[in-house]
């Protein structure tokens, strides 16, 4: 029903800002996101570039493979983006899908200049075409570190209904930096792919304050996996993209031996914990157990205070 | 899967210039519609490829009420449907006519 609302009228300008991240479509979120009018698509449904996989399965297609992937300016600045629509299949990587981004990620390496948004919202890899998802990872992946070699900014957005799991929680890995919303969660095997392989005493996929406090935008900002936490609205991701296109790195083989050092330190320090709560007790936050009810503001203040002194990389 | 076409005369042309739209998420209970402006004025072209087979006469039922409230001339319309209800279709079918109308971004 969002779409009904957002996109056959033109909205005022508050109700824009305001609007769910979490809530809206990936076409949505781009709208808002960009300046006005701005969105020029690259390869856009009206080419019907669906994926040759999904008919065998009798499946349903989309016309744009559940991507959108362009060009346009975000307060003025040139940017390429894509978008993943997390309810297509979970917002899954298939062999379109991932090849529309590999495409965007080369040309943003060629022209240089043009830093790249990715809107993250995915589940990873698409079941019914793995071994063209799997390969579009990689591909993708190189391609990150392709375009960061050649000086542009990949900055990644996440705050989607599927999160960004598998494939796409290493994607997000190799990006320039990340912002999250609360809602976002960030992670390799998901709650149920943990609790099928190790067992409900492993991890229980049904307890959601579990599945939030050790995959969720807060503890992955707390661990430094996320570099700025936003509020669930256009404009927090508005406002955390325009900073992280400032404020991210150059990237080289500094930068990588920095974030090896950055991850063997964190294993270290909480290879033996737990529980999410543990790191940050450990972290020295002695109201650990009051963070997952923190409103946003009095959490990035928190965040604030404990990560002054942190090494940061990428 | 199951692909259906309907061709049906439309009374006058739909409203506005803008070449094509498209609005919905192909997921359970849902549908994409893209519209384009590629056909003469008095008809109308509905493509649907729907993933719940047997209800041609549903579809039918809903795009002819659909072309007589709405009178679409001109457009193309074609649906990916992941089993939408007859008053989704009808509502993004609507949505769809009605950005159609809207001026060009």
């Amino acid at each position: 029903m969002t779409d009904l609302q957002l996109q056959t009228a033109t909205p005022a300008r508050g109700h824009v800002l305001t609007t769910s991240w979490y809530e809206a479509s990936a076409r949505t979120r781009l709208r808002f996101l960009l300046d006005a009018g701005s969105l020029q698509e690259f390869i856009g449904p009206e080419m019907r570039e669906v994926s040759p996989h999904l008919r065998l399965f009798d499946l349903p297609e989309q016309f744009d493979d559940g991507i959108v992937v362009g060009r346009g300016r975000l307060s003025g600045v040139p940017v390429f983006v894509a978008a993943q629509e997390g309810r297509f299949m979970g917002g899954a990587f298939g062999e379109i899908h991932g090849a529309k981004l590999t495409g965007l990620l080369r040309a943003a390496r060629d022209l240089k200049s043009i830093p790249v948004l990715i809107l993250f919202d995915t589940g990873g890899v698409r079941l019914q075409e793995a071994n063209a998802g799997e390969l579009a990872i990689a591909e993708i992946m190189r391609a990150v570190i392709e375009a960061r070699t050649a000086g542009v900014r990949v900055i990644g957005l996440v705050g989607g209904r599927a999160g960004c799991y598998g494939g796409g929680g290493l994607i997000a890995a190799c990006c320039s930096a990340l912002a999250v919303s609360e809602h976002g969660r960030i992670a390799v095997s998901g709650p149920e792919v943990i609790e099928t392989n190790r067992g409900v005493e492993e991890f229980d996929s049904r307890d959601r304050a579990l599945v939030w406090r050790t995959m969720g935008g807060k503890h992955r900002r707390l661990l430094g996996g996320a570099d700025i936490f936003t509020d669930d609205s256009v404009e927090g991701f508005h406002r955390a993209a325009l900073n992280l296109l400032r404020s991210a790195g150059d990237f080289g083989i500094d930068t990588l031996r920095a974030e090896q050092g950055r991850l063997e330190d964190r294993l270290e320090r909480f290879g033996t914990c737990q529980d999410a709560i543990d790191i940050w007790k450990a972290e020295g936050i002695s109201e650990a157990d009051s963070v997952p009810a923190l409103p946003t503001d009095q959490f990035v203040a928190l965040v604030d205070r404990v990560r002054r002194t942190s090494r940061d990389a990428r | 899967m199951q692909d259906l076409r309907f061709h049906r005369e439309a009374r006058h042309r739909a409203a506005g210039t803008r070449a094509l739209a498209i609005i919905g998420v192909v997921a359970s209970g849902n549908l994409e519609v893209l519209a384009e402006r590629v056909l003469p004025d008095a008809e109308c072209l509905v493509e649907i490829k729907t993933a719940a087979e047997g209800f041609g006469e549903v579809w039918d039922a809903v795009v002819a009420d659909f072309v007589d409230r709405h009178s679409p001339g001109g457009l193309k319309f074609s649906i990916n449907d992941g089993g939408a209800r007859p008053d989704t279709v009808w509502l993004r079918l609507a949505q769809a006519a009605r950005l159609m109308a809207e001026a060009d971004q």
